[in-house]
């Protein structure tokens, strides 16, 4: 996947478990949470959601990696470098 | 006459029925013989027959709350805050910590167990695809928590399980709470979601107590000779319940007062009703009522349309009101089918408006009367009009042998 794939396959997932929120302004280099109404259960379905669709895992040690659409980038690129 | 701090009276009404989604709905939908049993896609099964309801669940939720939550907690949210709205009390400005929601239920937790079950089947049985959502959305007080979630409650809440009676041990419990002193408001009822699981419907089929019918509409057809099992049903039904001094105050309207109530155990058959129990449930009510069993207007029955329990209530029915000749039998699960938690608290709602419209009612499907079931008033094919209607018993009865009965008087 590309950097571009994987930012829109986060923003998939997220529009599943916060559908109230527009997510047509989200900024790459913000946390999510300081732009949308996420909590830690919502970040638990992230990571969910990223096994299920992809079959990535991610250790509770990482969970701060996703902290925004970059760090996800960041973070999941090598993991998805063959999806 | 009794002290006003120590009666208890209904303010408020929220409820959704497979045929109607406000009192007034419902009460148009029973007056017309409307039913709201239609089919229903269910896994592993097929289609099979449910009443189910048409309620707008982003009413009062966001998407998200919908979501993560349940469905029997969606209705129960729907049902509380149409209550409150109802009940014109200002609910803003109120002590939260004074409000209790006590929310009747004849189960909980299979339908969300049945979904991660399905859901890490696709995963080859796989727990690590288990959701972290299943165990809040599990506890046994997931409605009513949900209800406090969404209105910012912080008085006690919970639910009682106590099978198909639960929606009269709902109401029952939100009196005590009052009478206690617990609470000023009570928010109290019963719900239910199990239409959403498989296994409600397998159980009933393998016991042979699950109903069918080519026309959806005729399906649930207690006291019919023909009749073959149970239509379940989805619904939720919620009072705004007060002291009658806290009422008075504020100017309420008042649908009724709950005058009397009883709960008992048959302990006798994991399944099969105990008619000398229910007997004993009914006159014990009708005794914490002060009242004779000639009082009543209206016996809002509980039965099922299965074989044996129609009959038994029927006996119990002709035992406790022998020659009242001014009491009238009806039965609500003929339009909407079994709505298990939900059902006892729906009944009586449907039957409430009849302090004032002085109609009865009818009990539709009863197209071949079972002689078994021949009671004198049963109100049959139509509604009836009567001079006043000024007490209702409302009939409720579960699995493990539970009966709850509830009389309310028209104030």
């Amino acid at each position: 996947m590309t950097n571009d794939q994987i930012k829109h396959a986060v923003l998939q997932i997220i529009a599943v478990i916060a559908p109230d929120e527009d997510l047509s302004h989200v900024k790459s280099d913000v946390a999510l949470r300081d732009q949308l109404e996420l909590d830690s259960m919502d970040f638990l379905d992230i990571v969910m959601e990223l096994r299920k669709r992809y079959g990535v895992e991610v250790p509770e040690g990482d969970y701060g990696q996703l902290a925004s659409l970059d760090s996800c980038v960041i973070y999941l690129a090598p993991k998805l470098k063959d999806k | 006459m009794m002290d006003k701090h120590r009666r208890i009276v209904i303010t408020g009404i929220g409820l959704t029925a497979p045929n109607g989604n406000t009192l007034d709905a419902f009460r148009a939908s029973l007056l017309k013989g409307v039913s709201g049993v239609v089919p229903f896609e269910t896994r592993y099964m097929g289609k099979v027959l449910a009443g189910v309801c048409t309620y707008d669940p982003l009413k009062y939720q966001m998407k998200k709350e919908v979501r993560r939550g349940t469905r029997a907690g969606s209705i129960a949210i729907y049902c509380s805050r149409e209550a409150m709205a109802d009940s014109k009390l200002d609910f803003v400005s109120f002590d939260k910590s004074r409000v209790g929601v006590y929310l009747g239920i004849t189960e909980h937790g299979n339908v969300e167990t049945e979904n991660e079950i399905y859901n890490i089947s696709q995963f080859n049985y796989d727990t690590k695809f288990w959701s972290h959502h299943h165990n809040p959305r599990t506890v046994a007080n997931s409605s009513a928590g949900e209800v406090t979630l969404n209105m910012g409650i912080t008085g006690p809440h919970y639910t009682i399980g106590a099978a198909c009676a639960a929606g009269n041990a709902g109401v029952i419990q939100g009196a005590q709470m009052l009478l206690l002193g617990e609470v000023d408001i009570a928010l109290a009822g019963g719900v239910s979601e199990s239409i959403h699981t498989f296994g409600i419907f397998a159980s009933f089929a393998s016991q042979g107590a699950l109903a069918s019918h080519p026309d959806p509409a005729k399906a649930s057809r207690p006291f019919d000779r023909d009749r073959n099992g149970i239509v379940c049903s989805e619904g939720g039904c919620v009072y705004v319940l007060e002291r009658l001094d806290h009422a008075e105050a504020r100017g309420a309207q008042i649908y009724g007062e709950i005058i009397g109530y009883h709960i008992n155990s048959d302990a006798t058959d994991f399944v099969l009703p105990n008619a000398e129990r229910h007997i004993e449930c009914m006159r014990t009510a009708l005794k914490k009522a002060g009242l004779g069993p000639q009082d009543i207007d209206v016996v809002s029955t509980h039965a099922t349309a299965t074989p044996l329990g129609d009959i038994q209530e029927c006996i119990a029915l002709r035992t406790v009101f022998a020659d009242c000749l001014n009491t009238h039998f009806n039965n609500t699960k003929s339009f909407i089918g079994h709505a298990m938690g939900a059902a006892g608290a729906l009944e009586l709602a449907g039957n409430l408006p009849s302090f004032d419209d002085g109609l009865i009612h009818h009990t539709i499907n009863v197209d071949h009367l079972d002689p078994d079931c021949a009671l004198d008033n049963l109100v049959l094919h139509e509604p009836r009009r009567v001079r006043h209607v000024t007490y209702v018993l409302n009939n409720s009865s579960g699995m493990l042998g539970i009966n709850s009965v509830v009389v309310v008087k028209r104030v």
